[in-house]
């Protein structure tokens, strides 16, 4: 038995020997016909613009084998040790590649392998580059000169407004009706309702409408009224609840408050319009404001409103949603209003000098707008060359994100 | 104390933000805040949950008026976190993916929560038809205006718009029905969007400045 199994293993061994053997003559046969693709050429790599230096962007220019018997690019990079790694690879239509984490101030080469049918064709190795970090973002100078006038302007007109210089403000009707919506509230012994939106603490809309709700929460305290805030994210929840607390202090009632006023229902978007919806027949609250950030349920929620015969306030950056809201509403605060709302409630010239100070960017806009339709329409009804050159450096330049 | 910390904060962060869009070297403190933010609302959602469950087990237990919602609330709530945290009738186990294709969770989700999310967004159907019927009535000039593009954009979207207008030669194709409904929605509907949000970007930076300066405190609850 053993003789016969030791006969087996000699058997299997010469027998993949002979089969080996075999194999590598028609190997060789193909070795002595391989055709390699002509390899990429003129490799170059170059510090990436604007980053933590951290970034290499590779280039080259392609095969000059035919296109379809190249598959793709194999990106080999060396650490100045002429040991090249394989770093990536790209479709043989892609001529470049950036490679990331790497570290600032080391010196780098790279290479690039051609894949063929027949194997890989590796190129020239490219001159040493080096990974470095800038300071300023200069592509992003439009914006930051742009930012630097608005802002500019705002804190101007804060400053303006605190040495006592009046300033003007259109009255907002949404806003100037908010007092007389809470009180009739609490003549007529019901709620108020305040929905601050569908979304979390990091949108602004939901900032916004927690600053409205300091303020309404303080007329609600001084009335002695009753508020409502279902919300469909914790954060919300928490930072209205102190919001409310802040506001019941310092109206003089901490007795008053609650914190069954700002509870959490749901994230899930209808699951909380249901329950709000619900809410809403069932208390029959006198007043509904909904501010801050809302979609699809933005005309669910105000038409059960006005169903129930409430009066109510809106207000929403989103313009999708405006139409609903006038609709169904009987104020809407209009995108910038919203935003507006809090300074405008204060009566604090400081704030208010920050609404002014906006101005200064409508009229930047309106500049903008007229120029840019002048251009454009002489430009093309008239082909005057330096119109289309007005368009194209100065006012992409300034206004086109980069 | 109390408010001096929050405003620090707020100051700190804003002003990091902004920075970080011109400085590369502050972007990925950028991207930490953002990150932090994140961190934060997983802990509050611990918070938004056991309130839930309070309030409503406040309500059964002092059998407030409409308590049943409350019994529902409460057991949707419960079955789902143990169905969830225990991953039961999941068919990887307890390591598979909370996702897995035939999980419990994922049945509740498929078969409660699809469709009753479905249902309430079917509603909107009905409400705008009414909103619309109220806010189409041609009571004075904008009204109208609103009704005229409204019929126009309702006309230009149906193969009639097409039926009725289709006549009208090529030179003067702009007056045909769907191409109006094109124009009003392109050029009129469009200029008009930009506007508000041109408006929503220069309020969000007014706002933000005053956040940022502590000019503006309503939201830590007074502005003293």
């Amino acid at each position: 038995m053993r003789i016969a199994s030791f006969g087996i293993f000699i058997l299997l061994v010469f027998g993949c020997g002979l089969t080996a053997l075999a194999q590598d003559d028609p190997i060789d046969m193909v070795e002595s016909e391989i055709v390699l693709p002509a390899p990429a050429s003129k490799v170059i790599a170059l510090n990436h613009k604007y980053d933590i230096g951290e970034i290499l962007d590779v280039s080259w220019e392609s095969s000059t084998s035919d296109p379809e018997l190249v598959f793709g690019y194999i990106i080999y990079r060396s650490e100045g040790d002429n040991k090249f790694d394989s770093v990536g690879a790209v479709l043989s239509k892609i001529n470049s590649f950036s490679d990331e984490e790497l570290i600032p101030g080391k010196s780098y080469n790279y290479q690039i392998g051609t894949i063929g049918a027949s194997g890989v064709a590796l190129s020239e190795p490219s001159e040493p580059a080096i990974p470095d970090w800038e300071l300023f973002n200069l592509e992003m100078w439009n914006i930051a000169l742009i930012g630097f006038i608005i802002c500019g302007a705002v804190i101007a007109y804060i400053f303006s407004a605190k040495a006592g210089r009046k300033l003007f403000i259109r009255k907002i009707g949404g806003l100037e009706a908010l007092e007389e919506a809470v009180g009739r509230a609490t003549e007529m012994g019901r709620p108020i309702l305040f929905i601050p939106g569908i979304q979390d603490m990091d949108d602004v809309q939901t900032l916004a409408a927690i600053t409205i709700l300091g303020k309404v929460a303080r007329v609600v305290a001084d009335y002695d009224s009753k508020i409502m805030m279902p919300v469909s994210r914790s954060l919300v929840m928490t930072s209205a609840r102190e919001t409310i607390k802040e506001a019941y202090l310092s109206a003089g009632r901490p007795d008053a408050y609650s914190d069954d006023m700002a509870y959490y229902v749901t994230d899930e978007q209808f699951g909380y319009v249901a329950a709000v919806n619900g809410l809403m027949v069932r208390e029959k609250p006198a007043t509904c404001l909904y501010l801050g950030a809302f979609f699809a349920e933005s005309l669910i929620l105000s038409e059960t409103g006005n169903s129930i015969g409430a009066i109510q306030i809106a207000g929403t950056a989103r313009p999708g949603q405006l139409p609903f809201f006038v609709a169904a509403c009987d104020y809407t605060l209009i995108g910038e209003e919203l935003f507006a709302a809090s300074a405008y409630l204060s009566g604090d010239p400081k704030q208010l000098g920050s609404l002014k100070g906006q101005d200064l960017g409508k009229v930047v806009a309106m500049v903008a707008i007229v120029l840019g339709t002048l251009a454009a329409t002489l430009a093309s009804a008239w082909d005057i060359e330096i119109m289309q050159k007005f368009l194209d450096n100065v006012m992409l330049g300034i206004f086109s994100n980069h | 104390m109390k408010r001096t910390v929050p405003l620090l904060i707020t100051g700190i962060v804003g002003t990091v933000l902004i920075v970080s869009v011109l400085i590369p070297p502050a972007q990925s403190l950028g991207e930490d805040f953002s990150l932090f933010f994140d961190i934060i609302a997983v802990f509050a959602f611990f918070l938004g949950g056991g309130n839930l469950f309070r309030i409503h087990l406040k309500k059964v237990f002092h059998r407030k008026e409409d308590y049943g919602f409350s019994i529902v609330t409460l057991v949707g709530f419960l079955v789902t976190l143990t169905i969830g945290l225990f991953k039961i009738g999941n068919p990887e186990g307890i390591s598979g993916s909370i996702t897995a294709a035939g999980s419990g969770l994922q049945t509740i989700f498929v078969s409660i929560i699809t469709p009753l999310s479905s249902t309430m967004y079917a509603l909107l159907a009905f409400y705008v038809a009414s909103a619309s019927y109220r806010a189409f009535r041609a009571k004075n000039r904008e009204a109208t205006i609103l009704l005229v593009s409204a019929f126009v954009i309702l006309l230009g979207r149906t193969p009639l718009g097409m039926m009725l207008t289709g006549w009208i030669p090529e030179q003067f194709s702009i007056f045909q029905i769907p191409n109006l409904a094109v124009w009003i929605m392109n050029s009129a509907n469009l200029a008009g969007q930009r506007s508000i949000l041109i408006g929503v970007g220069l309020g969000v930076v007014a706002m933000s400045l005053r956040l940022i300066l502590g000019m503006d405190r309503t939201y830590l609850g007074s502005d003293k």
